[in-house]
């Protein structure tokens, strides 16, 4: 399991090596956080969504919840709300908004695919029916998180890393953490084993849509200004991230620190094709390719690992 | 159990009734010919796209990157129609399929040969379909100077039945559906695909071959989209790499699901998918029609496909409760 990991962590390594030709401040650790600062909101999304993958669920509303909520909360502020208050209610507002996607797959039994397919359109609809094509400026003192540093860290990308630390300890050191590994493996036999499975699934959504709220709030404030078409098919990168970082689509399969890797490993892709001049567009296509390869790398680690297995144990297995 | 399966279709059904009531009665102007001809325009690209899908999603697979294979397709036949004017127009429909197919395909060998899901393959290969538009076509749009008179005439003439013009897009993406039906149950293709749908093992154990089907599966899937392509050039007269066919796959997914089609395989009719087709395109003019604006198009789609999903979800735990009451009596 822990081959998956060696993926994007090698990967980064050989970007690295082969940007710095292109430029040496590949070298400079300033340059780097900088440019990582824009992903620390898909970084996030995708933090939350290693979770419900590793249930064996989907999240495709990420990036409506995003959206949804950094309006709301922009609404708050523009009427005045103070901003501590304003910062609360969007946390709230993406967990519950997370926690009803979690209340239809777990309690309904319907499949995660459709709800936050359903979900995607239904929370950025209603930004959309609210707003219309108008956009909502942010107080200026709201504005420019990604300016500030703290510990050495503009404040997105601090707030990505404690994140997914936090994350990180929950789902790989806490009995819960076991409960989510352990329903996305075998959801009938979890059941039978006593979890609470719709809790721990509720649960996953919950946090998924906690830290939506969050990179709402980090959107907000970054750009200081929200309309209803922002960052549409971030969810997709999210995806691609957890999927890059070893986290196996089919559930129960995945670490945190993959997760982690494999954004930096995008920041910086991106970031060196940005500099290297390749377009937008061919960009995209590197990335789709990237996520393909990876995924068959991983599935032939998997196929070796086996292969590897099944031999030491050939001579104890009865002929 | 016939009247059971049959109450998944009814669902579109009787929510469309709804929508035209309602529209009905808050603008009378819904049931005039010139909004009944916008739904019908509205139809005709979901629909083809719609019927690889479906197929697709019977064998509990998914295929979400058909927007780019619309797009990659548009920008393609448009680029072949810009070089040879003359081109008949059956042959650029052709040529829409042929491209589809082999975008379909490289899906296909992916999820049959690389033993990948189809939700990552697809995932990556709608960014990289989309990447390779915009490389073919060098990042420009094919201008509605170099799109012939005969493909946009698809979308602008057709048969007349009174007031109402059925076009020849509405008429092709109908044929598409006719041979989805055909192939879905009198082939023997057909049935495998339902067979391992409902239970990958037993098909398995049956002899039903996996791959043989997963291949084709996917490959239908990419050839439907791929002519959703051609059509889409005729139907808007341009094709911009950026925009061809962004974000149609999650209409198309929403008009399957709502269609009644199960998302985990092994159920679904081409009747349920033209309904929910037809159901989104009444939407879509019912808004504009009663005049609120279309900045909640989006909202409504998400609440039907969320109501359908609910009512789904809620009649199956009354009919295992009723069940498992019956078992214990």
């Amino acid at each position: 399991m822990k081959s998956r990991e060696w993926i994007p962590g090698m990967l980064i390594i050989v970007a690295l090596m082969g940007f710095s030709k292109l430029s040496p401040s590949f070298f400079d650790i300033n340059f780097l956080l900088a440019n990582s600062t824009l992903y620390a909101e898909i970084g996030l999304l995708a933090v939350g969504m290693t979770f419900v993958i590793i249930t064996g669920n989907i999240d495709l509303s990420v990036g409506s919840n995003m959206i949804l909520t950094g309006c709301l909360t922009a609404k708050l502020l523009e009427s005045g709300c103070p901003m501590i208050v304003a910062i609360g209610a969007a946390c709230i507002m993406g967990t519950v908004f997370g926690a009803l996607n979690g209340w239809l797959v777990a309690k309904l039994e319907l499949p995660s695919f459709l709800v936050t397919l359903g979900t995607m359109a239904f929370y950025r609809g209603v930004a959309q029916a609210m707003l219309g094509p108008a956009s909502v400026k942010l107080p200026p003192e709201f504005k420019g998180v990604d300016g500030y540093m703290f510990i050495g860290l503009p404040w997105p990308l601090f707030i990505f890393v404690m994140a997914s630390l936090v994350c990180g300890l929950i789902l790989h050191c806490t009995v819960f953490g076991r409960w989510v590994f352990a329903v996305g493996t075998n959801e009938a036999a979890s059941r039978y084993s006593g979890i609470p499975v719709d809790r721990v699934k509720i649960l996953a959504f919950a946090m998924t849509g906690f830290l939506a709220g969050v990179s709402g709030l980090l959107l907000d404030s970054r750009l200081g200004i929200v309309r209803h078409d922002l960052s549409r098919g971030i969810e997709l990168d999210a995806i691609t991230v957890a999927v890059l970082g070893g986290v196996s689509i089919l559930g129960g399969k995945g670490s945190m620190l993959g997760t982690f890797l494999a954004l930096f490993l995008i920041a910086v892709i991106k970031t060196g094709m940005g500099l290297g001049n390749v377009k937008a567009e061919y960009q995209l296509t590197i990335i789709g390719v990237l996520l393909i390869t990876a995924a068959l790398a991983m599935n032939f680690a998997d196929l070796m690992q086996m292969r590897y297995k099944s031999k030491k144990r050939t001579p104890v297995s009865p002929a | 159990m016939a009247l059971k399966l049959r109450a998944r279709e009814m669902l579109p059904v009787v929510f469309l009734v709804l929508v035209c009531v309602a529209a009905t009665i808050k603008e009378p102007r819904f049931l005039d010919p010139k909004s009944i001809n916008s739904i019908l325009m509205w139809m005709p690209l979901i629909t083809a796209a719609a019927m690889g899908q479906l197929i697709v999603i019977v064998m509990r697979g998914i295929d979400i990157s058909i927007g780019s294979v619309i797009g990659f397709s548009a920008i393609a036949v448009g680029m072949i129609l810009r070089a040879n004017q003359g081109l008949p127009v059956g042959l650029a429909l052709l040529a829409g399929v042929g491209i589809g197919a082999v975008l379909g395909m490289v899906n296909a060998s992916l999820i049959t040969w690389g033993k990948l899901s189809p939700i990552v393959v697809t995932i990556g290969t709608l960014t990289a379909f989309r990447g390779a538009a915009f490389l073919l076509s060098k990042g420009e749009q094919i201008d509605p100077s170099m799109i012939p008179d005969s493909l946009t005439g698809l979308a602008s003439s057709g048969l007349k039945l009174g007031p109402i013009t059925l076009s020849y897009l509405l008429i092709i993406a109908l044929l598409v559906s006719g041979l989805a039906a055909i192939f879905l149950r009198y082939t023997q293709l057909g049935r495998d695909i339902f067979a391992y749908g409902s239970n990958p093992e037993a098909a398995h154990l049956r002899g039903v071959s996996v791959k043989r089907i997963t291949f084709l599966g996917y490959t239908l899937c990419g050839a439907a989209a791929g002519l959703t392509g051609v059509m889409y050039a005729g139907r808007f007269g341009f094709v911009n790499p950026g925009t061809a066919g962004l974000n149609f796959e999650l209409n198309v997914i929403a008009a399957v699901a709502i269609g009644g089609v199960k998302i985990s395989g092994g159920y679904g009719s081409v009747f349920g998918v033209l309904m929910g087709c037809l159901l989104l395109s009444c939407i879509n003019v019912a808004l504009s029609v009663a005049g609120i604006s279309a900045d909640w198009q989006m909202v409504t789609y998400g609440a039907i496909i969320l109501v359908a999903l609910i009512t789904d979800g809620v009649s199956r735990s009354v009919r295992e409760k009723r069940l498992m009451l019956q078992e214990a009596q």
